[in-house]
């Protein structure tokens, strides 16, 4: 058990014929919010956690009958719903006696706490569930998923099922408590570390571990069998937000499908984390709570945290980018400006840039009558310094975005050797450089977020493509697509997913604004007329790439070649190199 | 029958006044027929609609039947073929955009209009709509300026490419963003032909040669036969916008004369729309 820091008063309160051992911090007028520990931990689970929230809130802690410096009630039946309940209550009278509080569970204690919002609304203000189902949904869910034995249905379930196996070995007699007794703590704290990420630390896996552990095994027997065999119909008034680990060993994901039944106010919060997110995710679990609190009491929330809460909402109408910020380079015209569009149409809120401001503020202007509110910005994209000035522009007025697609691109066409110097450096300045830049600065508030994100790079079937035509264009979306291989290697671990999308010959403006190089003006308007005319002959427009772009994000696709001669050329690179080499010295300038 | 007899003598007010009075009578209707649409009406009930009350008003042929477009069929979303622009069962819903698109004869005076509507709320179509007043405005300006029909079809395009939306009267028949109109006069039935009129057909196809001979067409597109300057007549003028699902465009009559041309009229939903909406921003 963690010695209790400075600023953590603890005390004892009497629970329903226990002690129960209880932990504050933080200004007891503010807002309370009281955390419920799981099964094996104690409250010292909510280290960080506490800490975090206690500048804002007085926060509550209490080690479970069972757990840590709580008493130790034996028999199954002490720890049945009816105990744990009184319990709470106790606890919320003692730290709270005249104002509801902010509940917040993880694992047993989530598993508690939608027990006490169905039974006890009117002492919570809002429920914050983390990895702990509501035991009725959960048997329900699994009851629907096999009267309707669908592929998907019984695979989710199955995967609940296999999720589960510690419940069954759970109800077996004694063993669990002997193998508690005889050592399972040291290879359990171990497990913890390899599987989950979760370094030991003073309070957790408390030294109690190998008596929480056989106690606490009750929580499952009192309770599991029951309540699985004969779920309550279930009523959640309190405004739930449930926060939900994607790579949880012990609840799969899954078990939010529905949820919106039982709880009309609903959030979901999906994290790629395991199941001990409190202890990997602190900072973005106590930022979450802290939201969810927010908006439930009427505070002042920033844009970004209105934003995120909007974002979090499950309403029927939702769309499937409510509430995210897109950025879009080049969002002007063509490819961006469609894609702004495209997010805009399912619910994203955009910050349109580009060059030309106009052409930015009547994109922003059409993606405002689409979706969410949207933004137009100013920026070049292979200025360092804007880019840098436009990325904390960005993270002050919306937050870090969700998902950010680097469009901008210049076309540049004509023999290599007639490419000067200043031909080379604007190429790469915009089409190479804005993509590092917009990288760089975004990916870099993603990953301090905490929240995962997507960047999209705009490539082109150029970068497998070689041509005689194209060397300057073709080299810098090449850099690209490889630049966005590796980032996407590294941002894996982050939730952070990297695609690079590969367009072919989409009808765009860029034949208008392309570069050819070594022609005179005239000439240089006649390649632009032709290729502009072959282009629109074509006929693939910018909507279609805007789509692909869409599910590359919905999907985390890593290369995504769009048109059919994209596609072609992307086979063709990898079956028969020598064809592209021989095609490339076509002159189609 | 001269061409001169066939298409609208525009130096004749009471003539003017004839097609002014059809083309009133075919926006009463489309505004009538719109205050009865409801969710889960289709198309084709839309367009009886339309007839019946044309009909019951005196109308006797049309240079072709009454056209409803709804939801994202406004903007001809996924027409690959020229059936897909018939009255289909597509029901009308809460928010939808939705065209009503009619050309009625009466007494050998036609009009041909197109009205557009959305039921309840929706705010790109909103969008569109107030933005769709411009062209309007542009296509008058650069007639007057006596540009040549192809030259005002660019301009159109450039406008459609600035504003992010996309030319859905490139979709019409020809690309045409306009055709001319005129009193129809024949011996040929009153029948309809799938879905033109046959009078209308017949004028039509024969205004196609005479004009072809004087290197002009009664069909208004992009084309090097549009590249002339205005021809003086009676033009059913068409711009329709898509954005996304959401199609919107009117279709009224533009009075082109030797040196001069305006709209037929400026009383009409659309325009009364568009002034309404400007007021209320003001």
């Amino acid at each position: 058990m963690t010695p209790a820091a400075p600023s953590v008063r603890s005390r004892t309160v009497r629970g329903d014929g226990v002690d129960l051992a209880v932990y504050e911090q933080g200004d007891p007028a503010r807002p309370t919010v009281l955390l419920v520990h799981g099964y094996p931990d104690t409250h010292a689970v909510w280290d960080e956690v506490a800490a975090e929230l206690a500048g804002r809130f007085h926060v509550v802690r209490y080690d479970v009958r069972g757990a840590g410096a709580s008493s130790r009630p034996s028999g199954r039946r002490r720890y049945a719903f009816d105990y744990l309940m009184a319990d709470l209550a106790a606890v919320a009278d003692a730290t709270a006696p005249d104002g509801r509080v902010h509940l917040v569970g993880h694992d047993w204690g989530s598993i508690q706490g939608w027990e006490a919002v169905a039974t006890m609304a009117e002492r919570f203000a809002s429920f914050t569930s983390i990895s702990g189902p509501s035991l009725d949904h959960a048997a329900r869910w699994t009851r629907r998923n096999l009267t309707r034995p669908t592929p998907g249905n019984l695979r989710r379930a199955v995967a609940q099922g296999v999720r589960s196996w510690y419940i069954a070995f759970f109800q077996t007699p004694l063993l669990p408590e002997l193998l508690w007794r005889a050592g399972l703590a040291r290879p359990f704290a171990r497990a913890l570390e390899a599987g989950e990420g979760v370094r030991p630390r003073d309070g957790h896996p408390a030294r109690t571990l190998p008596r929480d552990g056989a106690a606490g095994v009750g929580l499952y027997r009192a309770n599991m069998p029951a309540r699985l065999r004969s779920p309550r119909d279930r009523h959640v008034a309190v405004p739930v937000q449930v926060i939900v680990p994607t790579r949880d060993l012990f609840v799969s994901p899954h078990l939010v499908g529905g949820l919106a039944g039982l709880a009309p106010d609903l959030s979901l919060r999906p994290i790629a984390a395991g199941h001990w997110v409190p202890r990997t995710h602190p900072g973005t679990v106590a930022r979450w709570i802290g939201e969810h609190v927010g908006r439930v009491t009427g505070g002042a929330l920033t844009a970004a945290e209105a934003r995120a809460v909007r974002r979090a909402r499950v309403t029927p109408d939702r769309r499937p980018f409510q509430g995210s910020l897109v950025v879009v380079t080049g969002a002007g015209s063509g490819i961006g400006r469609a894609t702004a569009l495209a997010f805009a149409e399912r619910g994203a809120e955009v910050v349109a840039a580009d060059l030309d401001l106009a052409a930015a503020e009547r994109t922003a202007e059409l993606a405002g009558a689409l979706g969410g509110p949207a933004r137009a910005y100013r920026v070049d994209v292979g200025d360092a310094a804007a880019m840098e000035d436009f990325a904390k522009t960005v993270l002050h007025e919306h937050g870090v975005p969700e998902v950010v697609v680097n469009n901008a691109g210049i076309g540049m066409a004509g023999s290599f050797l007639d490419h000067s110097p200043e031909d080379w450096k604007r190429v790469l300045d915009v089409n190479l450089g804005g993509v590092i830049h917009g990288c760089r600065l975004f990916a870099a508030q993603m990953a301090e977020h905490g929240q995962g994100g997507h960047i999209v790079n705009i490539s082109s079937a150029a970068a497998f493509t070689p041509s005689r035509t194209l060397p300057a264009y073709a080299a810098s979306k090449a850099a690209v697509l490889m630049l966005s291989e590796c980032l996407r290697a590294e941002l894996a671990g982050q939730g952070i997913g990297v695609s690079a999308i590969c367009p072919g010959i989409v009808n765009t403006a860029i034949t208008r604004t392309s570069r050819f190089v070594g022609r005179t003006p005239e000439k240089q308007e006649q390649n632009r007329d032709r290729a502009s005319r072959a282009y629109a002959l074509r006929g693939y427009g910018p909507e279609g790439v805007a789509e692909q772009i869409v599910t590359a994000v919905r999907r985390n696709r890593p290369v995504v070649p769009v048109t059919p001669e994209a596609r072609l050329g992307y086979v063709l690179s990898k079956v028969s190199p020598g064809l592209m080499r021989a095609l490339a010295r076509f002159d189609i300038g | 029958m001269s061409n001169k007899v066939a298409l609208a003598r525009v130096d004749r007010a009471a003539e003017l006044e004839r097609f002014r009075e059809i083309q009133r009578l075919s926006y009463a209707c489309a505004e009538a027929v719109a205050a009865t649409l409801e969710p889960g009406v289709t198309e084709r009930e839309a367009c009886r609609r339309m007839r019946k009350w044309l009909l019951a008003r005196g109308v006797d042929d049309w240079l072709h039947t009454p056209f409803a477009w709804f939801g994202d069929r406004s903007a001809f979303t996924g027409f690959r073929v020229p059936t897909q622009f018939l009255p289909s069962g597509a029901t009308l819903e809460e928010g939808m955009p939705y065209i009503l698109d009619m050309a009625p004869v009466k007494d050998g005076h036609s009009a041909d209009i197109g009205y557009g509507g959305v039921l309840g709320e929706n705010r790109a179509w909103t969008r569109v709509d107030t933005d769709l007043a411009e062209y309007r405005t542009l296509i008058l300006d650069l007639v007057r300026e006596r540009r040549t029909f192809a030259d005002v079809y660019a301009e159109v395009d450039a406008l459609i490419a600035r504003h992010g939306y996309s030319s859905r009267h490139a979709k019409y028949p020809g690309r045409v963003i306009g055709h001319q109109v005129g009193v129809i006069s024949s011996r040929l039935p009153k029948r309809v032909g799938f879905p033109f009129g046959v009078r209308f057909l017949q004028t039509i196809g024969r205004e196609l040669v005479t004009e072809r001979v004087a290197g002009r067409s009664p069909l208004w597109n992009g084309t090097r036969h549009s590249d002339h300057p205005p021809t003086p007549g009676l033009w059913a003028v068409e711009p329709h916008l898509g954005f996304r699902g959401v199609g919107v465009k009117f279709e009224e009559l533009l009075v082109v004369t030797e040196d001069d041309a305006f709209w037929l009229d400026d009383d009409l939903p659309h325009v009364r729309r568009w002034a309404d909406r400007k007021e209320a921003q003001a």
